[in-house]
């Protein structure tokens, strides 16, 4: 593989980060219906509208719709140059699928303008989440050392695999759930922490809901809190917590599973500190008010996270169906040895 | 100063009730308790450039004299009211970055003109529970956009996206009988049929929406009536 291709792929899935944190500050600031007709922009060609009146909230969604034009550009030339250059045949599909995912998103997210609905802007974020999953799992999987470890890397217990698999499953989720909190408009429904109202947990009777709603008086005039959202908000919470010990465990095992891999190593204690960060950035989030670059800056480690898991799963797999085979074949190991030939061995497993 | 404002405050209202006749119902509606201190807008530079002394603030909770309570949308139910075919359009103007005013009242199938006054460009943004909600893009100068509402809904929240801190709430009603309270909370209903109805004053942020509105039974006959609210401000706690 083309080191240049390598480099290439990197680029496009830290470009997608950029993103999602693009994305993030347009929820953030609560204006993704600044710009209300879609494909275009207040009625121009949006490559052509007048900077000028990049005022506002128009800004950030403006500069959102551009920005992922580029994205999307990047991932056709991704996906051409996969289908130019890669030796697997299956490697160069995911590249069309990541093209397809890219297109899909950008629709979605302009139906989520054309149609005004909000559940649409949860969709948007969380296929936001996959594409980047899908973008590194294909980063790495043109990397050489991706290559060695499908050759000749370490096995290791299956059990390892689902540990890490599992949490990074469970951090999609979330993900997800943390959409459905910014895409209700409602603001911040709990807004202290640790203690939430004052207590372990918040009361969400009508009276008590009423009063709150009377008392807020954010210039942004959220919608009134529900106890849809406070439960939500404290799933959010609640799950944050069992995220920082799964993680931990985790990352702990891959350790453990790999004593002989720096790499490895390496990764498990980057994913304990991006944990640890994102931690830190969910209280900040509340304690500033959801401040739109601390809320944006948690969107963007919640995202961070969610690829350093697929990252570690997709090497777990690998090492788990080695450490399974019974035959002792190496997964993976036709692929380099007929130069030029396709096969499937390069796939990025949990892709 | 303060006392003379005061003085011809009062007489205003006293002038106001005595020149109500038959099918008039007149009335304040005062404020209880103490509400959250209102927050300066935090404008961008287009629009702070059309604010050059103070800059305009939330108007949660806005009072007058005798802690009489603006901008409440007081208005009958019951009996049988009729639309007034004749209704001329109202007006939603986009000034300052702000929209004026902050609560309008407005009868169903009557036109909502929004207009932009502003140099910027704003989106027109409803969101209606029963109603269509609908995004429209105003840019500066554009042209003046009409809507009419189908169904009865208070409130209706109009905003600007690319301001955030740009609102507007229409209550929409089946009829005309509707007034929305002055800077002192006074408000006037006038040409009631007679016959016995719901007086309802609604203010947007203590009440949301018609069910937690406050209400009075009252029967209009051949005198004026006169009626009398009092909004209370949830403790903090």
């Amino acid at each position: 593989m083309p080191p240049a291709l390598t480099r290439f792929a990197w680029a496009t899935a830290l470009a997608t980060l950029g993103l999602i944190a693009l994305g993030g500050l347009v929820t953030s600031h609560g204006v993704g219906m600044a710009v209300p007709d879609w494909p275009t922009t207040y009625g121009y060609n949006m490559f052509l509208f007048p900077i000028s009146q990049w005022v506002g909230g128009v800004f950030y969604e403006h500069t959102h719709r551009l920005y992922a034009s580029l994205v999307g550009l990047l991932t056709l030339i991704l996906a051409v140059w996969l289908q130019w250059r890669s030796p697997s045949r299956t490697l160069s599909r995911w590249g069309w699928v990541a093209l397809g995912l890219v297109v899909l998103q950008g629709v979605l997210g302009g139906l989520r303008v054309n149609l005004m609905m909000d559940s649409l802007g949860i969709g948007h974020a969380a296929l936001a989440q996959a594409f980047l999953v899908l973008l590194v799992l294909l980063a790495v999987a043109t990397t050489q050392r991706w290559q060695r470890w499908c050759e000749s890397g370490p096995s290791v217990d299956p059990a390892v695999g689902r540990w890490v698999l599992g949490t990074t499953l469970l951090i999609f989720v979330q993900l997800v759930l943390g959409a459905s909190m910014r895409h209700q408009h409602a603001g911040l429904a709990i807004p202290d922490f640790p203690l939430a109202y004052g207590g372990i947990w918040p009361p969400t009777d009508a009276a008590f809901l009423d009063r709150i709603n009377a008392l807020r008086s954010d210039v942004r005039d959220f919608h009134p809190i529900t106890a849809a959202h406070v439960h939500l908000h404290m799933a959010h919470r609640l799950l944050g917590i069992v995220l920082v010990g799964l993680v931990a465990m985790a990352a702990m095992k891959l350790r453990r599973g790999f004593r002989g891999s720096n790499g490895l190593r390496g990764l498990a204690y980057l994913w304990k500190g991006l944990i640890a960060v994102q931690v830190l950035l969910g209280a900040s989030t509340v304690w500033f008010n959801k401040a739109a670059d601390v809320a944006t800056a948690h969107v963007v480690v919640g995202a961070a996270c969610l690829a350093v898991g697929a990252i570690g799963s997709a090497l777990c797999v690998v090492a788990a169906r080695r450490g399974t085979l019974a035959d002792g074949r190496k997964v993976g190991s036709p692929v380099l040895s007929r130069a030029g030939a396709r096969s499937d061995a390069a796939v990025p497993s949990a892709g | 100063m303060t006392h003379t404002l005061k003085v011809l405050a009062g007489a205003l209202i006293v002038a106001s009730v005595a020149t109500a006749q038959a099918g008039d119902i007149t009335g304040k509606v005062t404020l209880k308790g103490t509400p959250p201190a209102e927050k300066a807008l935090p404008l961008d530079p287009a629009c702070g450039k059309l604010w050059p002394n103070e800059k305009p603030k939330t108007r949660f909770f806005v009072t007058g004299a005798d802690n009489g309570l603006a901008e409440v949308l007081v208005y009958l139910k019951g009996g049988d009211l009729k639309p007034d075919a004749a209704a001329k359009p109202a007006l939603l103007d986009q000034k300052g970055c702000e929209y004026v005013p902050h609560i309008l009242g407005l009868q169903t199938g009557q036109k909502l003109i929004v207009r932009n006054s502003d140099p910027v460009l704003h989106n027109v943004h409803g969101t209606p529970k029963i109603n269509k909600e609908f995004n429209l893009a105003q840019m500066a100068g554009g042209k003046d956009i009409e809507r009419t509402f189908e169904s009865s809904e208070v409130f209706v929240r109009m905003k600007c996206d690319v301001h955030v801190w740009m609102f507007s709430y229409v209550g929409v009603l089946p009829h005309s009988y509707h007034a929305v309270t002055d800077k002192d909370g006074n408000f006037k209903i006038s040409g009631v049929p007679a016959g016995k109805y719901t007086l309802v004053a609604a203010h947007r942020k203590s009440h949301g929406s018609e069910e937690k509105a406050l209400t009075q039974e009252i029967t209009v006959g051949d005198a004026a009536v006169s009626a009398n609210f009092t909004v209370e401000v949830a403790a903090a706690q």
